[in-house]
């Protein structure tokens, strides 16, 4: 059984709501990326999306462009995630998501990358440029060999579409809480509540997390009491800046994602 | 076949790659455009202010003293430098701002490399009633403050964008971020045949007023069809307007020429078609230019409007279907081009276009004696001359 749909059997058992904790992989180095991902795991995060930078982020927001910025210019690659991948695998079974644009992965190799993805223990794979329309068979190669590809639904998604979406959709459905880009919001849009309501009873029993804006531990909360868990990003990339160079970098920042878990 | 299909794709190229939150935008344009296409009044609306209000239809001058030069050829400027606002943007803006107008948005986002674009945005948008955002990269915002100036003259804001290579690429991918947080009140003027589809085929559509033309008008001068068609290349939009309605007459090559910056065996070059690889840039997949891990590399030319590290879907298609060939040339011969055409023939030509010119210069000797050659002079160089003054 694929780790996520693990994870999400546990939480509803325990009736709680999933924290997804997301990381530049290698911000502000692949090191430091591996000893946040334990230690978030140690302060209650349940699944951990580890961000693929990329060139050009047109749907990211400035703090997740810099933290890709900063990754790049240390040489991060999508091969080195994939290795820091392996590396966590021997100490920690906390599924583990890529996040990445499509041209890394496309340059990588659509089937080497499913392979090595799997081979390294990554559960799924999130590409914000990649609906379903496109490369339809990487999604189909991915899921036989075990890999899901987690689908969008965003606001501006029709009914229909949103049914369709669902109907093949895996792991979980991740909401884009908003229209717009990642990064911090001081309140999340009007009309949330009803949107994520209806998007539930669409996904059925696929789990739906929403993310996109959240950044405190009260709109985590409020965010996660409608639907079955929540996405914070920018947040966590910006309390990682506040600490570079400072000691206790690990430390402080899980005690932020332990706040956010609530 | 179709091209693109219905999904958007030229064979293994174009298609839309882009956030869920436009997938929403992408199908009202394309249904929009669909509806508007067949529709008489649009088609009248547009063809009225082509006519009265960009100058269209644009001569197909011959050029004597440059054919005289080269010797043994004919060349014709298809010549859009005349249009107004200097360029053929003025084409597509025109179209897509009147498709802005059916879709009831009053607000409009644009990216712009030269300035060109902008410009034919931001008049598109005053003549309309819209309101015009454009971003712009620092660097193109310094070597480009003519067109600057003209665009908040005409109303619009000029979006500085400082990220990255801070030029087109990414003045594109700050004007999508504005796209997907706006989206509800917003449409995006893509500048070039680029982009997520519907955008290749209906900037294509829109710019190919210049190929309809040319077609017809260089039939009634030579009662033939010409040999060759060359224009220059950096998303593509002046060549694909040029080239598509030649698209089925087999004889007539086309020839695109990409920016090669310091030269090809530099590192220093826009030329994506010739250098590129398959990749996914802002929207579709076409060639880009890029290093191993996929990451986007910054181009180089001294032509703002060629200065993007991809290129339109349906050249990446031309390319490997053979319909059309692309060559290179470096900053350097384009800027000698650039006078070249001013002294021969009184006009002088945008950087961008003066690729073309160089382009012939060059390779002239390629060409079978008589052979009948239109190029595209897709702008004007006015734009350029305070640059080039301090160059040199």
């Amino acid at each position: 059984m694929n780790r996520i749909d693990s994870k999400f059997r546990e939480l509803r058992k325990n009736r709680q709501k999933a924290f997804i904790a997301f990381l530049t992989a290698g911000y502000p180095g692949l090191a430091a990326t591996e000893k946040l991902v334990l230690e978030f795991e140690k302060n209650g995060a349940d699944i951990i999306e580890l961000g693929v930078p990329f060139s050009d982020p047109i749907a990211d927001g400035p703090v997740i462009q810099m933290s890709s910025y900063t990754a790049l210019k240390k040489g991060v690659t999508l091969k080195k995630i994939l290795d820091s991948v392996s590396r966590l695998r021997r100490r920690s079974a906390i599924p583990l998501i890529a996040m990445s644009y499509f041209n890394p992965i496309l340059r990588y190799g659509l089937p080497r990358f499913i392979k090595d993805a799997v081979k390294a223990g990554l559960d799924a794979v999130i590409i914000p440029d990649l609906p379903p329309e496109e490369e339809k068979d990487f999604a189909k190669e991915a899921l036989s060999a075990g890999l899901y590809v987690i689908r969008f639904i965003a606001p501006t998604t029709t009914l229909s579409r949103a049914r369709s979406i669902a109907r093949s959709a895996r792991g979980f459905i991740y909401f884009v809480s908003l229209t717009g880009v990642t990064g911090a919001r001081s309140s999340m849009p009007d009309g949330l509540r009803l949107q994520l309501s209806s998007v539930k009873k669409i996904a059925g029993p696929i789990p739906v997390c929403a993310g996109f804006g959240v950044s405190t531990p009260a709109q985590a909360r409020f965010v996660s009491s409608m639907c079955d868990g929540v996405i914070v990003g920018s947040a966590i990339i910006k309390m990682i800046s506040k600490y570079i160079g400072r000691p206790g970098l690990a430390s402080s920042v899980g005690a932020f994602v332990k706040r956010l878990k609530g | 076949m179709k091209l693109p299909d219905s999904l958007g794709h030229f064979g293994i190229y174009g298609g839309k790659y882009v956030p869920e939150t436009l997938m929403g935008a992408l199908k009202e344009l394309e249904v929009i455009y669909a509806k508007a296409r067949r529709d008489k009044n649009f088609k009248q609306e547009l063809a009225y202010y082509l006519k009265e209000y960009a100058g269209r239809p644009t001569p197909l001058y011959f050029a004597k003293n440059l054919s005289h030069i080269l010797g043994h050829v004919k060349i014709y400027l298809k010549r859009e430098d005349l249009l107004h606002t200097g360029a053929h943007k003025i084409n597509n803006t025109l179209g897509q701002a009147l498709l802005t107008l059916r879709m009831g948005k009053k607000r409009v986002v644009a990216e712009t490399g030269a300035g060109q674009h902008g410009v034919a945005t931001a008049t598109a948008c005053a003549l309309f009633g819209l309101d015009c955002f454009v971003y712009m990269g620092v660097k193109d915002i310094e070597r480009q403050a003519l067109n600057v100036y003209r665009m908040k003259l005409l109303g619009a804001i000029v979006v500085p964008v400082k990220s990255g290579s801070q030029t087109l690429k990414d003045a594109m991918s700050e004007a999508i971020r504005d796209w997907v947080t706006n989206v509800r009140t917003t449409n995006y003027i893509i500048g070039s045949v680029a982009g997520p589809h519907p955008y290749p085929m209906l900037v294509r559509d829109f710019q190919a007023v210049i190929g309809k033309e040319a077609r017809s008008q260089i039939l009634a001068v030579e009662r033939r069809l010409p040999d060759y068609l060359v224009a220059c290349v950096g998303g593509g939009s002046n060549s694909m307007g040029l080239f598509y309605p030649f698209y089925k007459d087999k004889k007539v090559k086309f020839i695109g020429v990409e920016a090669a910056g310091f030269g090809l065996n530099t590192s220093y070059y826009a030329a994506t078609i010739l250098r590129g690889s398959v990749g996914v840039l802002h929207g579709s997949k076409s060639k880009l230019l890029q290093d191993d891990d996929g990451q986007v590399k910054i181009a180089h030319s001294i032509a703002a409007g060629l200065d993007y590290p991809g290129v339109g879907p349906e050249h990446a298609y031309y390319k490997d279907t053979g319909r059309a060939e692309y060559f290179a040339v470096t900053d350097k011969e384009a800027v000698e081009s650039f006078r070249f055409l001013s002294v021969t023939e009184g006009i002088i030509p945008a950087l961008e276009s003066a690729h073309a010119i160089a382009y012939l210069k060059k390779s002239s000797r390629k060409f079978k004696k008589g052979a009948v050659i239109i190029v595209c002079l897709s702008g004007r160089g006015d734009k350029d001359v305070q640059s080039l003054k301090s160059l040199k």
